[in-house]
């Protein structure tokens, strides 16, 4: 056996994480937030052309994990995920960039990045159904902890498609999936950022980095996201293989991923002291999206439960 | 498979395990990973996993022959002569030479470098003569041979001026002295040395590089070889399995084992990637730190679920969670300790500074 990336795939990855290196610095992240950016969805056309928003209507999952993962890694403030893990293989005919897919398992049907989409996935007594745009009334907005997630709850009056249950448990699999692959790349981003701070801050006359107590909390960091990567790339790999335990495999990736980032939050702000308290910084914007993440497509006890009630 | 072997750590439980460890021997299931002219199948690293796995899946005991076959040999592999290969790696094989590892003292545990036990040059004779004394050897009392760590020049820096020795037990002038672990077996010795001979024959490497020929073996030890995923997810197993029976529909002790199953399958994938990225010609080097926290903190957290698990039984417990506790509870500690395995992880693998 060979567990390990194809060559195409590593260049897929590459590819983003330049693209997304240039386009989606924190300061875009940011502008996301307020709404107010020029150029709001520039990132969304050039991952479209890229290929990666309807990557599952030709590829699997595994080659397009990694790619996921980058856009974690950037906090890309529109709904990957949602839209090309959930959405394309649901609605194939909408691939083209000219529409954008939003989808959550909320019961009360608080959909992110809201005002980007047309096109609705909701839970509605266990099986998720399409909203159009005609079929929306309003869209009530919610403050999310995350603010480029620009949150709102749907109020529709007309379903256009209701999917089977079993289209629904695949679906709600792949975005628990995603939003792993996103969680692994926030964990990442957190860890570097922090990692860079740490070498670069003086206290005493030297590195904070240098300090034992500060060291071990970024090994604890490093070593949560050493152990939760490869079960995301595994549930990506037997998602991909239609391994029928695929769904339990998901689960492990999202209780691991989830906790990794979690508990990197609390380590980055933690070593960075006052600073990363501040709004100004932005190390927030990366924390705030792991904690809505962690939330997502199944926290970590959901999950852990699912796993529980396949074993035990 | 042998069942309810008395433990390996102790003087009546390693002849017994000595026996299983000749079984194997002679099935060549020994040493399956290597090569076939000194007893192994030439088994390649993701074959040997899966060994491990339906090892310990079965049920199979400790391997008290570990620390010669998973943490000298691929020593001796890597910097041996041809001459010491054929001579030590097939008595080795086939458990007639049984090997315990001498690196700590008294005054250096973590900080390994800060040996002080003597080689001393004798030209006349063709070798070195060592004084001092070894502790925490785990099983030396049991053993035959030692390989261990001696300053052969003092005047050089603590990383430079030690060597790599082989040691036959029976050397005169070497006294073992047997003690007790935390559980009471004898599976500790203190090696005493007065000027022992050892010929040049019997030196690892070159002359004053044996630290780098340590390394090499701590790192095995931290890392894959002693510690295959293939136990930590039998006692996972175990831990599921002691929950159906036992546990009777508690959620927070159902959430721990399964936490715990999680973390076992994640300790497996991780392995698989690793093995992946060894087989294609990746160095690895400080990485091995990141799973040596890992699996020694998993293995301490299963077996305190269990004790949830169990209850008062857990104090007069027969299904070897006690003594598997008590084991458990060494694994932060020993291979060098989770906290210099975090300073490890901080600086060679974050690139934080050094203190």
């Amino acid at each position: 056996m060979r567990f390990a990336f194809t060559d195409e795939q590593l260049a897929f990855r590459d590819a983003a994480r330049d693209l997304l290196a240039r386009e989606c610095p924190p300061s875009y992240v940011r502008s996301a937030w307020t709404g107010d950016g020029v150029d709001a969805r520039k990132v969304w056309f050039a991952l479209a052309e890229m290929g990666v928003l309807g990557a599952l209507l030709e590829a699997s999952a595994v080659d397009v994990i990694l790619v996921i993962e980058e856009t974690g890694y950037a906090a890309v403030p529109e709904p990957v995920v949602e839209h090309a893990m959930v959405g394309v293989p649901l609605l194939p005919d909408i691939i083209d960039g000219q529409h954008t897919i939003t989808a959550s398992d909320d019961p009360k049907c608080v959909v992110p990045f809201a005002d980007r989409a047309d096109r609705f996935l909701l839970l509605v007594d266990k099986r998720l159904v399409l909203v159009g745009q005609q079929g929306v009334v309003a869209l009530d907005n919610l403050e999310s902890v995350d603010g480029a997630r620009r949150s709102a709850i749907v109020d529709y009056s007309r379903v256009e498609t209701q999917f089977s249950e079993r289209e629904t448990t695949q679906a709600f699999d792949r975005g628990a999936l995603g939003t792993a692959a996103q969680l692994i790349g926030l964990t990442r981003r957190m860890l570097d950022m922090t990692v860079e701070y740490v070498k670069e801050r003086q206290q005493f006359g030297v590195p904070i980095g240098s300090f034992q107590a500060v060291k071990h909390h970024l090994a604890d960091a490093r070593i949560a996201l050493e152990f939760a990567r490869p079960l995301v790339y595994r549930a990506a790999w037997t998602m991909s293989e239609g391994d029928p335990d695929a769904s339990v495999h998901v689960s492990m990736a999202k209780a691991m991923a989830g906790n990794a980032a979690l508990l990197t939050a609390r380590k980055a702000l933690q070593c960075h002291g006052a600073i990363g308290y501040s709004y100004e910084y932005d190390l927030h914007l990366f924390m705030k999206r792991a904690w809505a993440l962690a939330a997502a497509w199944g926290d970590a006890a959901f999950h852990r439960a699912s796993v529980g009630r396949a074993i035990l | 498979m042998p069942r309810g072997l008395v433990s390996g750590d102790t003087r009546d439980g390693f002849a017994a395990h000595l026996e299983w460890e000749r079984a194997l021997f002679d099935a060549r299931y020994a040493v399956v990973s290597w090569p076939e002219e000194y007893g192994g199948r030439d088994a390649s690293a993701m074959e040997w996993l899966i060994f491990e796995e339906e090892y310990y899946r079965a049920g199979g005991p400790q391997r008290v022959t570990q620390n010669g076959i998973f943490l000298l040999a691929p020593t001796v592999f890597e910097f041996g002569t041809k001459e010491q290969q054929d001579r030590i790696l097939p008595r080795m094989a086939a458990a007639e030479d049984l090997w315990c590892q001498g690196w700590s003292e008294p005054n250096a545990g973590s900080d390994l470098a800060g040996i002080q036990s003597k080689a001393v040059r004798d030209e006349q004779a063709g070798g070195w003569r060592l004084t001092g004394q070894k502790t925490w050897t785990t099983r030396g009392g049991f053993c035959t041979h030692l390989f261990g760590l001696f300053r052969s020049d003092p005047e050089a820096d603590r990383h430079r001026g030690l060597t790599y020795f082989l040691v036959p037990l029976d050397a005169p002038g070497v006294t073992v002295r047997g003690f007790g672990r935390l559980d009471g077996d004898e599976g500790f010795a203190e090696v005493f040395l007065d000027d022992v001979f050892v010929p040049d024959g019997d030196v690892l490497g070159d002359v004053h590089q044996g630290w780098g020929v340590a390394m090499a073996t701590t790192s095995a030890e931290r890392g894959l070889t002693l510690r295959s995923p293939g136990r930590f997810m039998a006692t996972a197993a175990r831990l599921v399995d002691l929950y159906k029976t036992r546990g009777a529909d508690d959620p927070r002790l159902a959430d721990e084992v399964v936490h715990a199953f999680i973390d076992a399958e994640a300790y497996r994938w991780q392995t698989f990637l690793t093995v992946t990225r060894m087989t294609d010609g990746e160095n690895l080097g400080a990485e091995s730190s990141l799973t040596k926290v890992f699996w020694s903190d998993l293995d301490v957290r299963m077996h305190e679920v269990a004790m949830e698990i169990l209850g008062a039984e857990f104090d007069h417990d027969d299904s070897d969670w006690l003594k598997g506790y008590q084991f458990a509870l060494s694994g932060p500690i020993y291979a060098g300790t989770n906290e210099i395995q975090r300073n490890v992880i901080a600086e060679r693998v974050l690139g934080l500074p050094r203190q």
